[in-house]
């Protein structure tokens, strides 16, 4: 058990980076996700049906295969993904700055794949919202934009809330894989390291990777909890 | 009983056929209602009542025929659509108040949004309109801590917040108490002694006889009868109608 403590920097490394790349990715999925939820209920059935494709897709596909396609798709199409070196945010989260390409690409990957289960988070949301709602705001004359903002998100947040925290979990433990796709020192690739290449023995490392996502994920579920039992209250 | 003001109609629907998959809610429906006045619409459930009352601000669309609004045909979709809407009240059977929003909210948000009001003025003249219907001393409150008949009065009053040129009422009482019923119905009264151009879909007869210019007797999806009310009670033309009054009239 004397790597958890010999180590223990590079376990807390590998914790920080993995940190990182599920904050950052919680944020573009957020972000991406709500703009396909948008789409999947705009009035414009050509968008309607662009939200729903992304949903198929993304929803459909194993996040190994998205991963092999941000990561060797990209460069077969001349990408480094540069327009994720953004001024400002990429020096204070230094790997999305670096030559090396495959942090931007596994980010991208995991937001692109968790979008798609945000977005269906929110719709759940919004569909919880009485649909008389949005009838009487559309009565009055509010337009779908101000409908949605007015009326219906402030209220469909709380019913979305739980599923988005479970979808958020579940994308840290997927954030295990961009150890596979080339991101050197996140919590799984470490795991790699010192088994494969240094020669501490299995299970003591894996405990020690566990724990790690284990403080990311169990209070993110504890959480959750409280706010599910204070929205009963509320009701 | 307000004198009807003559010249053009401010709704007109014609040959309007509307179906649900197979259902065949709205058969060749024309109806025109002049400025000022007050049409109700009865019939049994099913017989395309509500539909035809939503179809008048495009909550339900329509398959074929026309419906024209002061002059214009309804718009299909977008900023034009909403500004029609904004232009027509609707009291829905559910009430449908905003839920997160105090009354008083309820009542500015569409002058605010919509109307570009100043909120101030919104706030002003929404209470006002919340004293007409009765419930200004509740402004603060959420729907749910009012009870059925106040919350549609608040309502009505939230659709007349936008100065709406008509007002339709998709069965207004349905959802109520019976001790309920008064109150909202003598707001209705009032607004149609008042001038306002509504389309009335209710089963209360007494409104009817008293409040209406015109009744409507729907069914199976067709307008069947088409009478002031006097003569729509005491002499109903059509077969369907007499069944309809001796099955509603006899309790």
């Amino acid at each position: 058990m004397n790597v958890l403590i010999d180590k223990f920097d590079v376990f807390a490394g590998g914790f920080w980076l993995t940190l990182q790349i599920c904050f950052l990715a919680a944020i573009g999925a957020l972000i991406l996700g709500a703009v396909v939820a948008v789409l999947r209920i705009s009035p414009v059935p050509p968008l309607r049906a662009l939200g729903t494709s992304y949903v198929n897709v993304f929803r459909n596909m194993p996040l190994t295969v998205v991963m092999f396609f941000a990561a060797f798709g990209l460069p077969a199409l001349g990408s480094n993904a540069d327009f994720l070196r953004i001024p400002v945010i990429d020096s204070l989260f230094t790997r999305l700055g670096t030559d090396l390409p495959y942090f931007r690409f596994a980010l991208i990957a995991l937001v692109l794949y968790t979008a798609a289960f945000v977005c269906e988070a929110l719709r759940s949301g919004v569909n919880a919202v009485p649909s008389g709602q949005a009838e009487a705001a559309r009565s009055l004359g509010l337009t779908f934009g101000q409908n949605l903002r007015y009326v219906v998100l402030p209220q469909s947040w709380k019913a979305s809330i739980v599923p988005l925290g479970s979808v958020i979990i579940a994308m840290i433990k997927n954030s295990a894989l961009v150890g596979f796709f080339g991101v050197v020192g996140d919590l799984s690739q470490t795991a790699d390291q010192l088994t494969s290449a240094e020669g501490y023995a299995f299970v003591p490392v894996a405990l020690g990777i566990s724990i790690g996502y284990l403080i990311m994920t169990v209070p993110l579920g504890t959480l959750l909890d409280r706010i599910e039992k204070r929205q009963a209250v509320a009701r | 009983m307000n004198d009807v003001t003559t010249g053009e109609p401010l709704i007109v629907l014609d040959a309007v056929n509307k179906w649900f998959g197979p259902l065949h809610v709205l058969d060749d429906v024309s109806l025109s209602v002049g400025r000022g006045e007050v049409v109700v619409v009865i019939g049994p459930s099913g017989s395309g009542k509500s539909t035809l009352c939503r179809t008048i601000n495009r909550l339900e669309p329509i398959n074929s025929g026309t419906i024209t609004f002061d002059g214009q045909p309804l718009p299909a979709e977008g900023k034009p659509l909403a500004k029609l809407r904004s232009e027509v009240g609707m009291v829905f059977q559910s009430f449908n108040l905003f839920a997160h929003k105090t009354i008083l909210e309820n009542v500015t948000l569409g002058p605010i949004k919509v109307r570009k009001e100043k909120p101030a003025a919104a706030r002003e003249r929404g209470l006002a309109l919340l004293d007409r219907v009765g419930i200004a001393n509740q402004a603060d409150k959420f729907p749910a801590q009012l009870s059925g008949g106040q919350q549609q009065r608040v309502a009505i009053a939230r659709a007349l917040a936008m100065q709406p040129k008509a007002m339709l009422f998709d069965e207004p009482t349905s959802a109520l108490d019976p001790e309920m019923v008064g109150e909202v119905l003598d707001v209705m009264t009032s607004l149609a002694s008042d001038g306002m151009t509504m389309v009335v879909v209710t089963h209360e007869m007494g409104f009817a006889r008293h409040a209406a210019n015109r009744v409507i007797f729907m069914a199976d999806g067709q307008l069947v009868e088409d009478a002031p009310p006097a003569e729509f009670f005491a002499n109903p033309r059509s077969e369907r109608a007499r069944d309809f009054l001796s099955k509603i009239l006899t309790h």
